[in-house]
């Protein structure tokens, strides 16, 4: 019964990436090239070049691409179920408790002391992904990075998108896709 | 707030869109989240908000779904929660399919890249405009203890490559125990 074991690999998938995007990979990669052989190396990099380029988080990406593949269409839409089930379950549940008990004051410590925390965590996402947009090459850190690397043409569009946005207020929806238009003008024509 | 078919609707088109957005996965679609459901719609205040990232950031899964579910568990319970996880898994469900089909076009099409490219500094822009906005918030509330806590964190983070679940479970640990003392300590005197 392929789509049962479509439904289990992604089900462990979702159930053990703890720690978001990139926590998944290895997971990804032994269900779908070691255990079931559902992928060639080579495929798996294009999943991996495909979920840069597209929406969403890995595992989704990776639960459609491989469904599709083995499956087709419902093999996808039973893959990314799979994939989400655990989430469903566990997050509803911490849910239900978290506001039956958030009042009560080690609940609320425990709070207190996550919200800065949460926005490091945000900021420090946030700093990878600006290193990606401003220098030519992938994969840039802050004590590998080079001044000759610099996009500069993206620096000045960060710098206008944070303006519009912190001044006039913009939709970031909206800033987003100005920003693509923008780099199909410089970049692709 | 009337948990009518409009609210339904707008619940749905909002994760929706905001997934079909956030390319480059996880940490994106969290500051858009808190820009769209603080910001511009108004159901969740700033603390909260945070809260429920902190929760969504401690269960396993895609933190993209983990948020989604609890930021419509908060809504409107768990039918809210399905109808924002619907919108959180259809765009990349949709266009992993879509892209599969025709990926050696995609990946060598030089306009695609340029879009790409372009919305990567959209992107960056909209997310450091909600990382000033959320660490300005915390340093406004001089509170000595939780600017610490995101001056540790963030250093963790960035230069010690610190995973984030570990973090997490630090940083409630250490609010929980000095939150409790603080507490202690006030019944005393």
């Amino acid at each position: 019964m392929i789509y049962l074991q479509i439904f289990w690999s992604f089900f462990q998938i979702g159930l053990f990436s703890i720690g978001g995007g990139y926590a998944a990979l290895p997971l990804i990669e032994h269900q779908v090239l070691e255990i079931h052989k559902w992928l060639t190396l080579g495929e798996f990099a294009d999943l991996l070049t495909i979920s840069q380029m597209t929406p969403g988080p890995i595992a989704l990406n990776a639960s459609t691409f491989v469904g599709t593949k083995v499956a087709g269409l419902l093999g996808a839409v039973i893959a990314t179920v799979g994939c989400v089930t655990p989430s469903c379950i566990i997050v509803i549940t911490l849910a239900y408790f978290y506001f039956k008990y958030k009042n009560l004051s080690t609940i609320q410590g425990i709070l207190k002391g996550l919200r800065p925390a949460v926005v490091s965590l945000i900021a420090s996402a946030g700093l990878s992904i600006l290193l990606l947009a401003v220098f030519k090459t992938e994969g840039v850190t802050l004590t590998t990075m080079k001044l000759s690397d610099i996009n500069f043409i993206s620096i000045a569009m960060v710098a206008a998108g944070v303006v519009v946005l912190r001044k006039f207020k913009m939709d970031p929806i909206k800033v987003m896709i100005a920003a693509g238009i923008v780099g199909i003008f410089i970049y692709g024509i | 707030m009337k948990k009518d078919m409009k609210f339904y609707w707008k619940l749905f088109s909002s994760t929706f869109s905001l997934s079909a957005f956030t390319i480059g996965g996880g940490y994106v679609i969290v500051p858009l989240m808190r820009k769209k459901f603080v910001e511009e719609l108004n159901w969740i205040e700033e603390e909260e908000m945070l809260n429920l990232v902190a929760i969504s950031q401690s269960a396993p899964g895609p933190i993209a779904v983990n948020t989604s579910i609890m930021v419509g568990y908060r809504l409107a319970g768990v039918l809210g929660s399905f109808v924002s996880i619907l919108g959180t898994v259809l765009p990349p469900l949709i266009t992993i399919t879509v892209v599969a089909q025709f990926y050696a076009a995609f990946k060598e099409n030089k306009i695609v890249n340029a879009l790409l490219l372009g919305m990567r500094a959209g992107v960056a822009a909209v997310i450091i405009d909600v990382i000033i906005k959320m660490a300005k918030d915390i340093v406004k509330s001089k509170n000595k203890v939780s600017i610490m806590i995101m001056t540790v964190t963030f250093l963790a983070a960035v230069v010690f490559d610190i995973n984030a679940a570990l973090i997490i479970i630090l940083s409630g640990a250490f609010g929980a125990f000095y939150y409790q003392m603080l507490k202690k300590g006030g019944d005393q005197q």
